[in-house]
């Protein structure tokens, strides 16, 4: 029956993901191996309660942790050709990509949305890393094209979230075109004059580091993110150079230049809001505050960022600027 | 010469022809043609067949390269290299160097000088000959400050109104532990961002390998050529066989799926036009492919030289974000 098939079945697909957890209801830290129990992992938006760590998070998640009362729209990713070079390695790019789209339920790799960010309307790209490693091809690289084009329509602020291997192999070429692709799309809003801005997150490295990834207003990491262009192991093998402690992690690439600040999950939505404003608004803020902090779903207790170096949370009152907060 | 795995039969021809020459030559008479002297027409018959059948085996050869051959053809080490063409096509040369903020990277070689009378700037990919030169050039492996001095050399030319043509032929970019360091993934994106912003014409070749983001740093053309036996590639088959495959030794199929040869990236509307070669790869004949590129270069760029600059930019654009579409 369809409408029951049309109805249920993203509800069902969503319980069957659910139950897989059982199976799996304690995570193991991977950095510092501490077990934590799934609930509280995830109320924590996924950060080890002990260490800190940042686990990679689902995109879903990290767009509600984003926006004002985790309140977003999605739009529709333009169509593009289906496996243009009629790939096949030892499964056909036909058959991956189903896989990829009945287990993560999305089309592709990215996920475009718009919503207010401290009221101001804001246009959001986040990679889905859970949909083949995040990787690029066309379909990725029309869904930034159409972020960007949304943003100069909405004369809105453009947020990148990347979390990604590189460019797609099994469409050739064709995703390596999405470099100059995605770098005129940025560019776009750039020209405009709106700020663009990109948070890097665990992983983004080759094709999509080497374009729009690294082309930010303002760029932001999350802590122990990889980030870097080669990967650590064709390094060590092709060159034998062995790789120094922390390498190509965020803290790395703030300590050589190559983001602005990294910064914890948690502090992730502030810090952003308090850049749009700081750039969109240069003579008064216009920050709508307060806000219900978004991303804690269930009213689970809020849990203290652990305590990272150099990084400390800023006053409540900070981010409403010295200006008596108002509707606009 | 040095002959390739597959031109095993070419090369026992060539043999032969060598062997009679010689004894030809020990009998004292000197091979003209045309010579009717006594005694000597069997030998020169014999050299003159053999030599109409190298032809043809060449030519049967070539006419059908599978991806995997043409990969080999592209990386021959005979292959005129991108100083090769620069010294055959541009008089004047003068090259410049340097990032103006930490090295000079030999891996691309630049510089001003006079393409059929008209000053440009000409960039290249420089893979180098022997054990010394590929060690300057560092095998034609790029460094961020390769990249950086490629966007100085372009913002340069647009200063003057000079178009610029770009050679790639390059395995990528280096993967390295300073590489990465001095942010390889942002002067790949910053020099992508150039070539897409440059008010100037800009047309590239790819001479010999065109290998991922390396390669697109100096691509993202007005117009571009690629040599009928060159390649063109999100990832190297072998690259592309060890993730896929988890075998290096399927690269022969991951040539085929990738799709990299001139003639599938024509008609996948990536590429503007195929150079020809001549009979029996470039590396036979360096001089005759010189020669052909030159030509091939002139016609391309001739027609941009009288457009607005801002359309010049526009049309380039434009032109990398209809590609891979889905025809409207
Ligand atoms: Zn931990």
């Amino acid at each position: 029956m369809n409408w029951l098939t049309n109805l249920v079945r993203p509800k069902f697909q969503q319980l069957v993901r659910t139950r897989d957890v059982p199976d799996n209801l304690w995570t193991k830290c991977p950095a510092c191996g501490h077990m934590i129990f799934h609930k509280e992992l995830d109320k924590n938006a996924r950060l080890c309660s002990h260490c800190g760590h940042h686990m990679r998070l689902p995109v879903e998640r990290r767009l509600a942790m984003l926006f004002d009362n985790g309140e977003f729209e999605r739009i529709e990713l333009p169509k593009v050709p289906l496996d243009p070079l009629k790939f096949r390695d030892e499964k056909r790019y036909t058959d991956r990509l189903k896989d990829a789209q009945s287990k993560t339920g999305e089309k592709d790799a990215i996920i475009v949305a718009h919503g207010r960010m401290g009221g101001i309307n804001t246009v959001v790209a986040a990679f889905n890393f859970a949909f083949m490693g995040g990787s690029m091809g066309p379909a990725v690289g029309e869904g930034l094209v159409a972020a960007a084009e949304l943003a100069v329509l909405q004369e809105a602020p453009l947020i990148v979230i990347p979390a990604s291997g590189g460019a797609r192999m099994q469409e050739g070429i064709l995703s390596l075109m999405q470099m100059p692709r995605t770098t005129i799309a940025v560019d776009k809003v750039k020209e405009k004059g709106l700020p663009y801005f990109v948070l890097l997150t665990d992983p983004t490295t080759g094709g999509v580091s080497a374009s729009f990834a690294m082309l930010g207003d303002v760029t932001l990491a999350e802590p122990g993110a990889v980030i870097g262009f080669a990967g650590a192991r064709v390094i060590e093998t092709t060159i034998r150079e062995t790789l120094p402690e922390g390498f190509q992690r965020a803290e790395y690439l703030l300590d050589h230049g190559m983001v602005d600040m990294v910064v914890p999950r948690h502090e992730v939505r502030d810090t952003l809001i308090r850049l749009i404003d700081l750039l969109m608004n240069p003579r008064q803020s216009a920050i709508v505050l307060p806000l219900p902090a978004p991303g804690r779903p269930d009213g689970a207790p809020e849990v203290p960022p652990p305590p990272g170096p150099g990084v400390q949370p800023p006053p409540p009152a900070e981010a409403a600027g010295p200006e008596p907060t108002s509707g606009g | 010469m040095q002959f390739l795995e597959f031109e095993k039969p070419i090369a026992e021809l060539e043999g032969k022809i060598e062997e009679l020459r010689h004894l030809h030559d020990g009998n004292g008479v000197k091979v003209r043609d045309g010579d009717e002297a006594a005694g000597e027409i069997d030998l020169a018959d014999d050299i003159a067949r053999l030599r109409e059948k190298v032809q043809k085996q060449l030519k049967a050869t070539y006419a059908k390269l599978t991806p995997w051959q043409k990969t080999q053809v592209a990386r021959h080490p005979l292959r005129p290299h991108g100083l090769d063409v620069i010294h055959g096509l541009v008089e004047d040369f003068t090259p410049l160097a340097g990032d103006r903020a930490f090295a000079e990277d030999r891996a691309i070689v630049g510089g001003l000088g006079r393409f059929n009378g008209r000053t440009v700037m000409v960039m290249a990919h420089e893979k180098g000959r022997d054990t010394d030169t590929r060690l300057t050039h560092n095998f034609g492996m790029a460094k961020p400050e390769g990249y950086r001095k490629a966007i100085r050399l372009m913002r340069l030319a647009e200063r003057f109104g000079v178009p610029v043509i770009t050679l790639v032929d390059t395995a990528g970019a280096y993967p390295g532990v300073e590489a990465e360091e001095r942010g390889q993934a942002e002067a790949i994106a910053r020099a992508i961002e150039t070539c897409l912003d440059i008010r100037v014409p800009l047309v590239t070749a790819v001479i010999g390998e065109g290998g991922s983001g390396g390669a697109i740093a100096l691509a993202a053309a007005n117009r571009v050529l690629m040599f009928e036996h060159a390649i063109y590639s999100v990832i190297s088959p072998e690259g592309c066989a060890g993730i896929l495959w988890r075998s290096g030794e399927a690269a022969q199929q991951a040539a085929e799926a990738l799709r990299l040869t001139a003639q599938d990236l024509l008609k996948l509307g990536v590429i503007d036009a195929v150079v020809p070669e001549p009979l029996g790869g470039a590396h036979r004949t360096p001089d005759e492919a010189i020669a052909n590129l030159g030509l091939a270069i002139e016609e391309n760029l001739k027609p941009l030289l009288d457009r607005e600059a801002g359309v010049l930019r526009a049309e380039r654009r434009d032109k990398f974000l209809a590609m891979g579409r889905v025809a409207a």
